[in-house]
């Protein structure tokens, strides 16, 4: 191939535009950062937009110790991982039957997940906050007795929605695994449940690393589910607890702009930490089909 | 893809002749578990996600105050419906948000998405500092990038520092007036949505047959000539589900706005005044499901569409 300097020039000025683009996207964070480690004093007397004379993480100690922002990790924690595992396992089992064998229900069964997952969320959560609210549970769960403002209620839905999804990605996978090596363990005489546990299950591992990154993002992200299903404000996730401490904080906009900075920064450590999951969980519920 | 493709038509083939002698091998065991396989998950499912959905349909032609028990609802034919439409000022305004939110996404973040994705395809040198750059926003939650900006576009902030005026009096404020706050969520709403779109995009080309680009090549047509003629269609797939994406996310639209102002002056969506007739001052549980009866409806086609895209090769 020949590249001609008119060429060469197109590439310069795109990777100028690129890199002026790619700058400017991430802007919005950084700004978010530099006020985090601000105090509010200075900011008022001399301006957000100002070089700052102090920088230090006094903000991130208020927030987590005083604050008491630590609760709503542990909050975030206790929803998520859960909810993501429980997710993985029923998927797994409902993909395994209709991409191993051949059942009549089995494109219609694989449409209702899909469609389940597409379907608005408000349309779901207002017989389901009803329902929650006659749904006993013992009282060691909530004293108030009711699934509505637990913790587990957030975690069911959450399996339930997610599952869509989760079942759709992983019977594409499962279809790519080859079917002789599903043969040679019919031949050997496993059993269905073994067939899964022992064959399938530990084949789906890389599928079952993107999802779970992916869908732990998404659930440690989660904002309506929370806030319609958790009315006790210490019960919520990080995220949802935003929405709490963007009032508590409403004085001193450098504190909530370090709240908001804790809240983000685990999912970028995710992110740069296991992009490729990521951004494999992404494309392999969308491209493939 | 496409070999993915052949692969499936080419295996349900062949599975169909094997499938009695399978199905007549399985022990009671093996039916029981098979039965619970699916049959655990597809409950959870229905009854978490359809009944409730279905039920929501049912309660849009009733009237209910959500104070009594069950037997307080009353049969309301479609007057909830006839109400939103000629009593709820709201209502009007979410409906004209969402329709732009669609609109909007439609004609600028998705397109540009595309065009990042075409350009950062070929210009590999640094590519991962600009595709890194225009993920990271996918990662932070709505609520999250709700307050992120504003600190870009509060009366003190970022963007009216610039414009040198910060003052509370006269600085604009950009999520206060009801003309101007709607366009700045849009603009926000952008930033992860093109992300999204390059996302998906980068991974359908990457799935492109090279010598598709070779032919063309040879051919003499240009990179951009190449990219609308043979990439573009070739990738019909994802541009039907970026179409999807784009759609439903327009009418889920809520996290947002619900931070920025609960949605409110100027900021109406859908989804946010369902939210509002269940948990708002007043609870009129017939206008809200009425309400997420219309998102329904209106997601129906892009739900179809998806569904016939993803499941016509495996029929």
């Amino acid at each position: 191939m020949v590249t001609s300097k008119k060429t060469a020039l197109a590439h310069s000025i795109t990777t100028v535009i690129l890199t002026f683009l790619g700058a400017l996207w991430v802007v919005p964070i950084l700004w978010t950062m530099y006020q985090s480690l601000r105090p509010y004093g200075e900011v008022l007397k001399y301006g957000s937009f100002s070089v700052a004379k102090t920088l230090n993480f006094q903000n991130y100690y208020t927030a987590i110790v005083q604050s008491e922002m630590w609760r709503y990790f542990i909050n975030a924690v206790v929803v998520a991982v859960p909810a993501v595992l429980l997710t993985l396992f029923l998927a797994s089992m409902v993909a395994f039957v209709v991409s191993r064998y051949s059942f009549a229900f089995n494109i219609p069964l694989l449409m209702l997940f899909t469609a389940g997952n597409l379907l608005p969320a408000q349309l779901v959560f207002i017989p389901l906050y009803r329902i929650y609210l006659a749904i006993p549970v013992p009282h060691f769960i909530n004293e108030n007795g009711v699934l509505y403002d637990t913790q587990l209620g957030l975690i069911l839905i959450h399996v339930a929605f997610q599952m869509g999804f989760a079942t759709f990605v992983l019977s594409n996978y499962m279809k790519t695994i080859p079917k002789e090596i599903s043969e040679s363990a019919l031949v050997d005489g496993a059993s269905v449940w073994v067939h899964y546990s022992k064959i399938m299950l530990p084949l789906l591992r890389p599928a079952l690393a993107s999802l779970g990154v992916l869908m732990t993002t998404w659930i440690y992200n989660d904002f309506f589910w929370s806030v319609a299903l958790l009315k006790t404000g210490n019960k919520r996730p990080i995220t949802a607890a935003l929405n709490n401490l963007q009032g508590e904080f409403f004085k001193d906009y450098n504190l909530l702009a370090a709240g908001a900075t804790l809240a983000f920064i685990p999912t970028l450590i995710v992110f740069f930490a296991l992009r490729r999951q990521f951004v494999a969980g992404l494309t392999l519920g969308s491209t493939k089909g | 893809m496409s070999t993915t493709r052949t692969d499936l038509t080419t295996a349900t083939g062949a599975k169909a002749p094997r499938r009695r002698r399978r199905r007549s091998n399985f022990t009671k065991k093996d039916r029981a578990v098979l039965f619970g396989l699916v049959g655990l998950p597809t409950v959870l499912h229905v009854l978490f996600v359809w009944i409730p959905a279905i039920l929501t349909v049912l309660l849009s032609f009733t009237f209910w105050d959500g104070i009594g028990g069950v037997k307080n609802i009353h049969w309301a034919g479609f007057q909830n419906y006839s109400q939103i439409f000629s009593l709820y000022e709201a209502f009007p305004k979410a409906l004209r948000n969402n329709a732009l939110w669609l609109g909007f996404f439609a004609f600028v973040p998705t397109p540009l998405g595309i065009l990042l994705a075409y350009f950062i395809d070929k210009n590999l040198k640094g590519s991962k500092f600009y595709q890194t750059a225009f993920y990271l926003p996918m990662v932070l939650s709505l609520a999250v990038t709700g307050i992120v900006w504003d600190y870009v576009f509060r009366t003190n902030g970022l963007v009216n520092s610039i414009l040198g005026d910060t003052n509370s009096e006269s600085a604009i404020s950009w999520f206060g007036d009801p003309h101007k706050n709607i366009w700045v969520v849009l603009g926000i709403a952008s930033w992860r949505h093109i992300g999204y779109v390059m996302l998906l995009y980068l991974a359908g080309m990457k799935a492109v047959d090279p010598s598709l680009h070779e032919a063309a090549g040879i051919d003499g047509a240009s990179d951009w000539y190449t990219f609308r003629k043979v990439v573009f269609p070739s990738l019909r797939p994802v541009n039907v589900i970026i179409i999807v994406v784009t759609v439903i996310d327009s009418l889920r639209a809520f996290d947002l706005v619900f931070i920025i102002n609960r949605g409110r002056n100027g900021l109406e969506l859908l989804g946010v005044l369902v939210y509002e007739n269940i948990f708002g001052e007043s609870s009129r549980i017939g206008w809200g499901a009425a309400l997420a009866t219309m998102l329904f409806l209106m997601s129906i086609i892009p739900i179809m569409v998806y569904l016939y895209q993803t499941f016509k090769a495996d029929e």
